[in-house]
């Protein structure tokens, strides 16, 4: 039994929102924030997931849960994205798991 | 002035198989796309990429599938006005419409299909202070025409396929080519990438890589820019170039049609799904990506369901007098406007002795 965990979701505008995230249902960060509509439709997973748009990149809040590794195609979007950070990924790239159960992210702007 | 049947905004899978739909009835299709070929995201975003949902295709590359659709539709001989966005729409006394473009062309139907996916995709622009200043004096994001920089000294920035392929093609025809890339990796095509690399060695290319430009200067033209190196010194210094092409992809912004006085919910226009997918503007319909109704689903076969059904409607509204009787096309054929005809062969009867 996967068990729901508890995320923190900053949006662009600043705002705080606590979701409870499934993991039983091969959801990515990307599609969780579409999901609860924290980003106007458009403006984010214009790709679709593929890791060929970057309008799901976020900035990881909690450094200390461990996320799957970049990809090469992750790295080189994010390599032609703006807004970049040390602690940017791609929302899309990013399959939850019960073990992100705390992971606090924030939507780096439209771009 | 384009005159048409229908004319389609937006050039994507939903908009290419409209025309075919639509030749069934006879009615002729013209397609108006912000992007230079025709595909929308499936040739601009994914061409490589599989997809598995379309119907009877158990795989087909996105890219394909666009071929696919170009070869279908051909015997309805539509026309395209491509590199050009949508910009106004007028309604017209007799009920018709008048689409211009950005460019100023004209196009006249009566009735206009909005297949505009999640908009007209528009360069992203790096952030750099005064970029603004100098567009379209010395700052461009989109190559037209080649020939512009011949003999110019030219920087272009960016690591996908457009940055490398111009870069590639550039090198023959400007004074002096450089390419700046944030990183040292660039994510094109394989024998892109090695041909960027053979230039370098040759000296046709001036690669600085991981570098920023991050300045740009000039009087009433760009004269230079700054470009940032990424190593531990952070060493900057000013290069002067005539032209500067920032590639960092395209962006689909739902743009112009925003202001149509359409019905718009999430960055998508409101439809009627329980017919014909007519906007609250009687005679301009809404399919594919760019519509929005209660349980829709931005899936291209649903974008032919529901260009299909558009046609129809479309088809009584040019023709409120006739009444059209559907026909299979295993039975009617298809009798292209190029005079072309396809159609089942005959059965063969013959007796068993």
């Amino acid at each position: 039994m996967n068990p729901d965990i508890n995320i923190i979701i900053t949006d662009r505008e600043g705002q705080k929102h606590e979701v409870v995230a499934p993991t039983d249902m091969n959801m990515n960060i990307m599609e969780l924030v579409r999901s609860y509509e924290l980003a106007p439709e458009g403006t984010i997973g214009v790709c679709g997931g593929m890791a060929m748009c970057a309008s799901c990149q976020c900035y990881i809040l909690t450094p200390q849960i461990e996320l799957p590794d970049m990809q090469d195609d992750e790295e080189a979007m994010l390599s032609e994205a703006f807004y970049t950070k040390e602690n940017s990924r791609l929302g899309c790239q990013i399959q939850l798991t019960p073990e992100m159960e705390g992971l606090e992210i924030e939507l780096a702007p439209e771009s | 002035m384009i005159k048409t049947d229908i004319l389609i905004i937006g050039a994507g899978p939903t908009g290419l198989f409209t025309v075919f739909e639509a030749g069934l009835l006879k009615l002729k299709c013209h397609l108006i796309d912000a992007l230079p070929q025709p595909g929308g995201q499936c040739a601009e975003i994914y061409p490589k990429k599989p997809i598995y949902d379309i119907p009877a295709f158990p795989e087909v590359l996105a890219g394909d599938l666009v071929d696919n659709l170009m070869e279908q539709i051909k015997p309805f001989e539509p026309g395209f006005t491509l590199g050009e966005r949508a910009d106004t729409i007028e309604k017209l006394d007799d009920g018709t419409f008048i689409v211009t473009t950005n460019k100023g062309t004209k196009h006249h139907a009566p009735v206009v299909a909005i297949a505009g996916g999640l908009g007209s995709f528009e360069p992203r622009k790096p952030l750099i202070e005064n970029l603004g200043q100098y567009e379209d004096k010395g700052v461009r994001y989109m190559i037209k025409d080649p020939e512009f920089y011949r003999d110019k000294k030219v920087v272009i920035a960016g690591g996908g396929d457009s940055a490398l392929d111009w870069s590639i093609f550039l090198a023959d025809v400007a004074e002096e080519v450089t390419l700046v890339h944030r990183r040292n990796e660039f994510r094109g095509a394989l024998d892109s990438v090695d041909k960027v690399k053979e230039l370098k060695d040759l000296g046709k290319i001036n690669l600085i890589t991981p570098a920023e430009i991050v300045q740009l200067e000039g009087e009433d033209h760009l004269e230079a820019v700054l470009i940032r190196k990424s190593n531990e010194a952070k060493e900057e210094f000013w290069l002067p170039v005539d032209e500067f092409i920032p590639l960092f992809g395209l962006s689909p912004k739902l743009g112009p049609i925003a202001d149509w006085g359409l019905e718009i919910e999430k960055n998508a226009i409101k439809v009627d799904n329980s017919l014909d997918y007519q906007t609250n503007i009687p005679g301009i319909y809404a399919i594919g990506d760019v519509n929005t109704y209660p349980g829709k689903l931005k899936l291209i076969l649903c974008g032919f369901h529901e260009a299909t059904l558009m046609c129809q409607s479309a088809y009584q509204r040019i023709f409120p007098d006739k009444k059209y009787v559907m026909k299979y096309t295993t039975v009617g054929g298809v009798t292209g406007f190029d005079g072309s005809k396809k159609e089942a062969p005959k059965a063969v009867v013959k007796a068993i002795n």
